[in-house]
């Protein structure tokens, strides 16, 4: 993206927010149309559950509604959505490990290794292989397999494009067991992959 | 110059996408990488795994889960206001 659509974009979110806190439901409602979509994918690929994505996504942008007053716009309402959904998404994750033992992190097989046992070249264009349908299912279902830390790294640092130290911030980790977790994350979700990709 | 065997290779593959590699470990990989195909489809599809997912093309939002958050947040206006 180009410099200048990116401040248009910039100053364009920074009106709303000011219409949105001077009491413009309209202005509130436009920033909730232009990320809505961006928060649940962000609930899904964190928690991996369709109601708790909901959950997220209406507790973030209601909590938004309601602290705006609060937002002091030292980073985008992006940022700042993203953040609160962040919270609200790990908050499920710690709920549901509380309550049915799902560990953030780690597999039978995690020693600090990561198992390669794919090592064939994929076919060319699997997005051409597989109907559009088809192939989200394989993508979904294979970050689904990771553990829960380590898809929540991965949706952050390759999807939303964080670098290692928002990602770090956010998450209250170092940038050490950042890097090592979406080195995990992408060669799990890589091994996945390559069982269905694989050539022959 | 230092070499890598597979094992380290596909240890720095994350970083090395990252351009987070010094010059001499990035020379080692490149090095391998050249020489070993294994480690070269191991590198290659790591890479396509993260073009298939930055997309942003999963997970899309369904109609009556927007039509739900959009009335949440006008019963939240009602009440305060």
């Amino acid at each position: 993206m180009s410099n200048l659509p990116q401040t248009a974009l910039a100053r364009d979110e920074s009106v709303l927010v000011s219409e949105a806190k001077a009491g413009n439901y309209a202005s509130f409602e436009e920033l909730v149309n232009r990320y809505e979509k961006k928060i649940y994918r962000l609930g899904m690929n964190i928690t991996g559950n369709p109601e708790d994505a909901e959950d997220v996504l209406q507790e973030a942008f209601l909590k938004a509604f309601e602290h705006l007053r609060d937002f002091r716009e030292d980073s985008r309402f992006y940022t700042w959505i993203v953040r609160i959904a962040v919270n609200q998404a790990l908050m499920k994750l710690r709920k549901r490990r509380a309550s049915r033992e799902v560990s953030m992190d780690d597999s039978p097989d995690d020693n600090g290794d990561v198992v390669v046992r794919e090592f064939a070249d994929w076919q060319p264009n699997p997005e051409q292989l597989y109907a559009r349908g088809e192939l989200e299912e394989i993508l979904q279902g294979a970050v689904k397999s990771l553990p829960p830390g380590f898809r929540t790294v991965f949706y952050l640092r390759d999807v939303e494009g964080l670098s290692t130290e928002e990602t770090a911030e956010l998450l209250k980790l170092s940038a050490g067991a950042v890097k090592a977790r979406l080195f995990r994350a992408r060669l799990r979700l890589r091994e996945e992959l390559s069982k269905v990709f694989k050539r022959g | 110059m230092r070499v890598l065997n597979c094992k380290g290779a596909i240890k720095e593959i994350s970083s090395y996408l990252d351009g987070e590699l010094d010059e001499g470990l990035r020379n080692a990989l490149r090095a391998h990488l050249t020489n070993c195909h294994h480690c070269h489809a191991v590198f290659d599809t790591t890479r396509k795994t993260i073009d298939l997912y930055c997309d942003g093309r999963l997970f899309s939002l369904p109609e009556d889960v927007r039509t739900r958050l959009h009335e949440a947040l006008r019963r939240k206006l009602q009440a305060g206001s």
